[in-house]
C-alpha cells in the first residue's frame, strides 16, 4: 500500500536535515505504529507523506498504490486515500464542521470522477457515524474545532477519516488528550475501519492505544531514521524499558 | 477665522450646487448646519482626519459616473419577511415600498416633516450630528444635515414584529443622493433595521440614533455591489442607560466608502457593539473611522473590524476610544485586521486609546497578514482543492466580525454574499 524508500528531508528554510534515510512499507490490511523519542522525525514524516509546506525531499520517494505521492499536491494525494489526524487538528472560525465535511467528501469524489454525495444521503451517513463516535448534533454545527475540548478535537479527526475512507490512515498521537472512555471510542473507529484494502500507520507514545488498536508490526524511530522493526512486543519493550537500551543497541 | 482658499472655493462650489429644502419644523437645523459647513469648509487632503482618504470626489460638485450594475440577483434580504421601503437614486419611491404601519413603531417620510411646524424628530436632527462635530470635524455629515433631499424617520415604541428594511437602488449612473434618517428608540423598545444596495452613483448617507434607557436597536447594512460607487456615511448614536446598539456593515466593491460611527455612552451599563466586514479587489478604497466615547459607568464597547484587499485594494481603520473622567468600569475593545492577498494591497490603520479614568479595561489591536497556512493545508489534507480552501480560510478570517450579528439568517446570507463574491474571483 504504502511504500516509503531512504527518504530524506530537511527543512526548506533552513539547512536542518530532519529525515534521513527512511525505509518503510506498509501493506494493504496491515496496522504499523511508529514510536520513538521526542523531536526524532515522526510528525514530520506524516507531513512530508501528507504534502504540508515547508519541507524539502531531497531523496528517496514515496508511492501509495503505485503512485509516486511526494509531487503531489495535498488535495491530490487525499483523493487518492492519504489521510492524516493531526497531531494538533486545527481551529477554523466560521466554517461549520458539517459544511466541511460535505465540501470534503463531494470534492474527493469529485476529484475520483464519482459521483456527489446528495445533502440527505450525506446528512445520514454523518449522523450514524457521529453517533457512534459519540459526536452530538451541536458539534456538527459548530465551526470546525472551534471550542472543541481536546478529546473533541480527536474524536472529529476519526469521524473526518470515517467520512472519507481513505486507503491510507495516518494517526499522529491521536491518543493524546483522551481520556480512557474517548480512547476505546476512537480505537473502536479506527478498528471499524481496518480491513484488507485499507493500510494504518499508528503515531504513538504509549502503549495504552496499542492494547485498543493492536498493531501487526511496530517500528521505532530516532534522528530521522527507522533503527528498529518488531512485533506488538517491541512496544511492550518501549513501556517497560524506554528507549535508551534500544539506542544504545543500533548505536 | 478664514479657511484656505482652496477649501473656500470647493466648498463654496459644493454649496452653490445644492438647494436648502424649505419649510417645516427642521428649516433651523438645516440652516445651522450649513454655517457649520461655511465655518469648517468640507475636507480636503491635507486634513489629519483624511490623511488615508482622498475626499475629493466626496466633494466635488458633481457625482462622478458610476455605471449601473445588474448581478441578475435577487437583493439581499428579499426572503425575509420585513417592512421595505424603497430610495431610488435617493428618492422614495412609494409605489416599490410596504404600507409603513406596524405595530410597536412609527415610520414617517423626513421629506414630509417640511410641512409640519411640530415634530419630535426635532430634538434630534442635526443635535446628534453637531454633537459630533467635536472633537473631530466631520463636515460632510452637516452638508447631509443641511440639504438632505429625504429619508426615513423612525420612532420605535415597542417590539415591532418583523425588521424595517431600507433598501437602496441605483437606476442612473450620475444620481447624487443625499439620505438623513432619524431613529428613536424608547425605554424597552426594541428594534432591527436593515439597509441594501447601492444607493446613488454618489451616497451622502447620515442616521440619527437615539436610544433611550433600556432600549436597544440592531442594524446590519449591506452596501450595494456596483464598482464606481462613492458612498460616504455617518451613524451618531447616543446610548441612554442599559441600551444596546449593534450594528455591522458589509461592503463588498465600490471605489470609495467611507464609513464613520460616533458612538456616545450617556447612561451607566449600555452596550455598543460597532462590527464590519469589507472586501475588495483592485479599484477599491474602504474607510472605517470610529469614534466611541464612554462618559458613563460599566459601558461595554467592542469595534471588530476585517478587511480582505487584492489586486492593490486599500482598507483603512481609523478608531479611536475616549474614556471620560469618571467613566468607571469601561469594558473598550478594539480590532482591526486586514487580510491581504497580494502585496500590492495595503492597510493603514490608526487605534487610539485616550483614557482619563483609572479603573478601565480597554484594549485594542491591528494586524496584517496573510492566509492561515496551517488552516489552509488541514482543509487541502482533506481533499478540498486549493482555491475552495482558500475561500474557506478568508471566511474563517472574516467571522469574528459577521459573528457580531445577532440574527443567524441575517448572518448566513451576508456569508453567502461574501462566499459568492470569493468564488468569482476563483
Ligand atoms: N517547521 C520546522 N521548523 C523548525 N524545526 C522543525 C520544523 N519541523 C520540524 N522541526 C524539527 O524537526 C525535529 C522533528 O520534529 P517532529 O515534530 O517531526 O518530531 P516528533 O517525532 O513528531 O516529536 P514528538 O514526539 O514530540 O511529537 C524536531 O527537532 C523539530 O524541532
Ligand atoms: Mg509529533
Amino acid at each position: 500500500m504504502l511504500e516509503i524508500k531512504n527518504l530524506h528531508v530537511k527543512l526548506e528554510e533552513e539547512d536542518k536535515q530532519i529525515l534521513k534515510g527512511v525505509n518503510l512499507t506498509v501493506e494493504a490490511g496491515k496496522v504499523h505504529a511508529i514510536m520513538g523519542p521526542n523531536g526524532s522525525g515522526k510528525s514530520t514524516l506524516s507531513y512530508v507523506l501528507s504534502g504540508k509546506d515547508g519541507y524539502e525531499v531531497t531523496e528517496g520517494s514515496a508511492t501509495l498504490a503505485g503512485e509516486e505521492l511526494l509531487e503531489l499536491e495535498p488535495e491530490e494525494r487525499a483523493a487518492l486515500g492519504v489521510f492524516l489526524a493531526f497531531q494538533y487538528p486545527v481551529e477554523i472560525p466560521g466554517v461549520g464542521n458539517m459544511t466541511f465535511l460535505r465540501t470534503a467528501v463531494n470534492a474527493q469524489r469529485k476529484a475520483r470522477g464519482e459521483e456527489e454525495l446528495s445533502a440527505s444521503d450525506f446528512l445520514k451517513v454523518v449522523r450514524e457515524k457521529a453517533k457512534t463516535l459519540k459526536i452530538d448534533a451541536d458539534m456538527l454545527k459548530r465551526p470546525v474545532n472551534v471550542g472543541f475540548s481536546g478529546g473533541e478535537k480527536k474524536r472529529n479527526e476519526i469521524l473526518q477519516m470515517a467520512m472519507l475512507e481513505p486507503k491510507m490512515c495516518i494517526l499522529d498521537e491521536t491518543d493524546s488528550g483522551l481520556d480512557v472512555d474517548a480512547m476505546k471510542l476512537v480505537a473502536d473507529g479506527v478498528n471499524a475501519l481496518r480491513d484488507e484494502g485499507r493500510g494504518f500507520l499508528v503515531i504513538t507514545h504509549y502503549q495504552r492505544l496499542l492494547d485498543h488498536i493492536k498493531p501487526d508490526v511496530v517500528h521505532i524511530m530516532a534522528d530521522g531514521r527507522i533503527i528498529k522493526t518488531g512485533g506488538p512486543e517491541l512496544a511492550l519493550e518501549v513501556e517497560n524499558n524506554g528507549y535508551a537500551d534500544i539506542l544504545a543497541e543500533v548505536a | 477665522m478664514a479657511l484656505p482658499e482652496l477649501k473656500q472655493t470647493t466648498t463654496e462650489a459644493r454649496l452653490a450646487s445644492l438647494s436648502l429644502p424649505t419649510g417645516g419644523c427642521l428649516e433651523g437645523a438645516r440652516r445651522a448646519a450649513i454655517s457649520r459647513v461655511q465655518t469648517t469648509g468640507l475636507p480636503d487632503r491635507r486634513d489629519e482626519y483624511w490623511k488615508y482618504t482622498r475626499p475629493d470626489t466626496f466633494t466635488a460638485a458633481e457625482a462622478p459616473k458610476a455605471a449601473v450594475f445588474d448581478s441578475g440577483e435577487e437583493p439581499m434580504f428579499d426572503s425575509f419577511d420585513r417592512i421595505k421601503i424603497v430610495f431610488v437614486d435617493g428618492v422614495f419611491d412609494p409605489a416599490a415600498s410596504d404600507d409603513l404601519t406596524l405595530e410597536g413603531v412609527s415610520i414617517e417620510r423626513l421629506a414630509d416633516l417640511a410641512a409640519k411646524d411640530i415634530h419630535w424628530s426635532k430634538d434630534i436632527y442635526g443635535v446628534l450630528e453637531a454633537r459630533g462635530q467635536s472633537p473631530v470635524e466631520r463636515p460632510l455629515a452637516a452638508l447631509n444635515t443641511g440639504y438632505a433631499t429625504d429619508g426615513v424617520v423612525i420612532h420605535v415604541t415597542g417590539r415591532p414584529s418583523k425588521p424595517i428594511n431600507l433598501v437602496y437602488r441605483h437606476q442612473n449612473d450620475s444620481s447624487d443622493a443625499i439620505l438623513h434618517h432619524v431613529v428613536k428608540v424608547d425605554s424597552g423598545a426594541e428594534a432591527t433595521l436593515l439597509e441594501n444596495g447601492p444607493a446613488a452613483s454618489r451616497f451622502n448617507h447620515v442616521m440619527e440614533i437615539d436610544i433611550a434607557d433600556t432600549g436597544a436597536l440592531h442594524l446590519v447594512r449591506a452596501q450595494g455591489r456596483d464598482h464606481e460607487l462613492r458612498t460616504a456615511t455617518h451613524l451618531f448614536a447616543r446610548l441612554g442607560r442599559e441600551s444596546v446598539f449593534k450594528s455591522f456593515t458589509l461592503t463588498v466593491n465600490g471605489v470609495l466608502t467611507r464609513n464613520e460611527a460616533v458612538i456616545e455612552f450617556l447612561g451607566d451599563d449600555a452596550i455598543a457593539h460597532v462590527a464590519g466586514a469589507c472586501v475588495g479587489d483592485g479599484d477599491f478604497h474602504h474607510d472605517d473611522t470610529v469614534f466611541v466615547t464612554h462618559d458613563a459607568v460599566n459601558c461595554e464597547s467592542r469595534q471588530v473590524f476585517k478587511k480582505v484587499l487584492r489586486n492593490g485594494a486599500t482598507g483603512v481603520f481609523q478608531g479611536k476610544i475616549l474614556v471620560k473622567e469618571g467613566a468607571q468600569k469601561t469594558d473598550g475593545y478594539q480590532i482591526s485586521q486586514s487580510l491581504l492577498l497580494d502585496d500590492d494591497s495595503q492597510f493603514l490603520a490608526k487605534p487610539e486609546l485616550e483614557i482619563y479614568a483609572d479603573d478601565v479595561a480597554c484594549s485594542h489591536g491591528s494586524t496584517s497578514g496573510a492566509i492561515d497556512e496551517d488552516g489552509l493545508f488541514y482543509l487541502r489534507s482533506r481533499g478540498v482543492p486549493e482555491a475552495e480552501a482558500t475561500d474557506l480560510m478568508t471566511l474563517a478570517f472574516l467571522a469574528e466580525a459577521v459573528e457580531e450579528i445577532d440574527g443567524a439568517d441575517i448572518a448566513a446570507s451576508i456569508n453567502d454574499r461574501l462566499y459568492g463574491w470569493l468564488a468569482r474571483r476563483r
